[in-house]
């Protein structure tokens, strides 16, 4: 490994024959691709799973999408994507928002879901109905759980838009796939590139995880932690169990179902 | 319908595509896709069983335990299974299998761990101290009484690990192996999207019939929990 271009590249000067740009630039780049779909998944699944759940209907389709999403490819979309449609970052934007839109979706509607419904009850009992219901209950019980969703989206954005980088995309994956294709085992630059660059992303992808979790704990109501810490005192810990495997899963703020792939 | 792409130039869908090589080619690359899941959740499990019994002997292990193989499973693996490939002596690791094997066992830890310690622990009190008040001693008494009756967590939890291993082992393409992932690089360089479509349906396929299996499997180990309704 050649140690001495890594300070000057993280700092923001191109790699030296290799037409890697600079870390800041890459990084940039990275984040927006995964801030733009990030963005976009939330604004498309978070209305339709808390309308899913509030009215209760269409629940098991939106568990089985999650699932599903899971046993998707996606390498093999962001491919087919490029390939098929244009070349060009729209169709990957669409593709990465698509894949984003899942683990959201199912953890709304889970996190709508599971809302005492004793407290409903309660709520009903006060004269809060429909939409209201919806804005002053369903949704600060919910969101542990759909923040949860929102983490686990975040992290595998992060790890697919590395993927970006092979089709010809920006983003850290760019040294990733520059070190690979030049060949790590012979060419010292290349290694460095590669090790660099996947630390680079490995960092950058805990880090989202942790900022999520405070932003996590910055959103919701600290009455709802208290109680969820009496609740979960002597508690065993939640399993990530079959299909319903979100409906637990989701509970736990730690718990990512889905995998950055 | 054929649809001709602007940037191949080829029809899609081209069935001509499934020919007698391409055929061959796919049994072996089912081969190596079920070769690396298995030896994953293999290791997986030889891992996270002992590591899950020690957590649950000894309660402060527990949380370093999850967090450690939460923050693993939260390395994209495309930067894992690389790095592996780039930093791990080049004759006894690089393209071979074992590159492989060792990054998707990994990322099988945290939800093999975190399930089997929740099976364990769903395990009833009275039914342990009645097992002791029998006889058992402590490692009979984990095989034989606290193992099976955890085993319905824990098989979801291999459930999930496989579903997830499938699907990442086509990121090992990259390093030569990648089972079906491997049509998704080919399919790739050559601008052929009826190969990369062959490599998605297959790969998904697989995820969701492999799901199905193990569905099977635990209605097949575990008799008893049938009768106490809908579990999916």
């Amino acid at each position: 490994m050649n140690t001495e271009h890594i300070i000057p590249w993280l700092l923001g000067q191109e790699y030296p024959n290799t037409g890697v740009a600079g870390v800041p630039t890459l990084l940039l780049e990275h984040v927006l691709y995964v801030v733009v779909p990030l963005a976009l998944a939330i604004a498309i699944a978070l209305p339709i799973g808390l309308w899913v759940g509030h009215i209760n209907r269409g629940g098991t389709l939106a568990i089985n999408i999650a699932n599903g999403g899971r046993a998707i490819p996606s390498l093999g979309i962001i491919i087919i994507a490029f390939i098929a449609f244009s070349a060009g970052f729209i169709p990957v934007y669409i593709t990465l928002t698509a894949m984003a839109i899942p683990p959201i979706l199912t953890n709304t509607y889970v996190g709508v879901r599971e809302v005492d419904p004793e407290i409903r009850d309660a709520a009903a009992g006060m004269g809060l109905s429909g939409w209201d219901m919806l804005r002053r209950v369903e949704i600060p019980m919910a969101l542990p759980v759909i923040m949860a969703g929102v983490r686990t989206s975040a992290v595998q954005v992060v790890a697919t838009a590395t993927l970006a980088a092979y089709i010809g995309l920006g983003g850290l994956g760019r040294p990733i796939f520059t070190g690979l294709a030049i060949g790590p085992q012979f060419n010292p630059d290349a290694k460095t590139l590669l090790v660099v660059a996947c630390v680079l992303v490995a960092v950058l992808a805990v880090l989202t995880e942790q900022l999520l979790g405070l932003v996590e704990r910055a959103v919701v109501p600290t009455g709802l932690v208290r109680r969820e810490q009496q609740e979960q005192g002597g508690a065993p810990p939640r399993p990530v169990a079959d299909a319903d495997a979100d409906a637990d899963a989701a509970r736990e703020s730690h718990e990512q179902t889905t995998v950055g792939a | 319908m054929k649809v001709v792409l602007a940037q191949s130039g080829r029809p899609f869908p081209d069935w001509a595509w499934f020919n007698q090589a391409n055929i061959e080619r796919l049994q072996g690359l089912f081969i190596e896709h079920m070769q690396l899941t298995v030896l994953a959740l293999f290791f997986g499990l030889l891992i996270a069983l002992p590591l899950a019994v020690a957590a649950m002997r000894w309660r402060r292990l527990y949380n370093p335990l999850l967090n450690l193989t939460g923050v693993l499973f939260t390395i994209p693996s495309a930067a894992l299974i690389i790095a592996m490939f780039a930093f791990l002596p080049i004759e006894r690791f690089g393209l071979r299998l074992r590159t492989s094997v060792i990054a998707l066992t990994i990322y099988t830890l945290l939800i093999l761990f975190r399930n089997t310690v929740a099976g364990l622990d769903s395990v009833p009190r009275d039914v342990k101290e009645a097992a002791t008040a029998m006889g058992f001693t402590p490692v009979r008494r984990l095989l034989r009484v606290e193992f099976p009756l955890a085993l319905p967590v824990i098989i979801a939890g291999v459930r999930i690990a496989a579903v997830t291993t499938l699907g990442l082992v086509t990121i090992t393409a990259f390093i030569g192996q990648g089972g079906f992932g491997q049509l998704f690089i080919t399919g790739f360089q050559r601008q052929y999207t009826m190969e990369v479509a062959v490599g998605v349906v297959l790969s998904f396929a697989l995820a969701i019939l492999v799901d199905l299996a193990l569905v099977g499997v635990e209605r097949v180990l575990t008799p008893w929990s049938q009768s106490r309704g809908a579990r999916a």
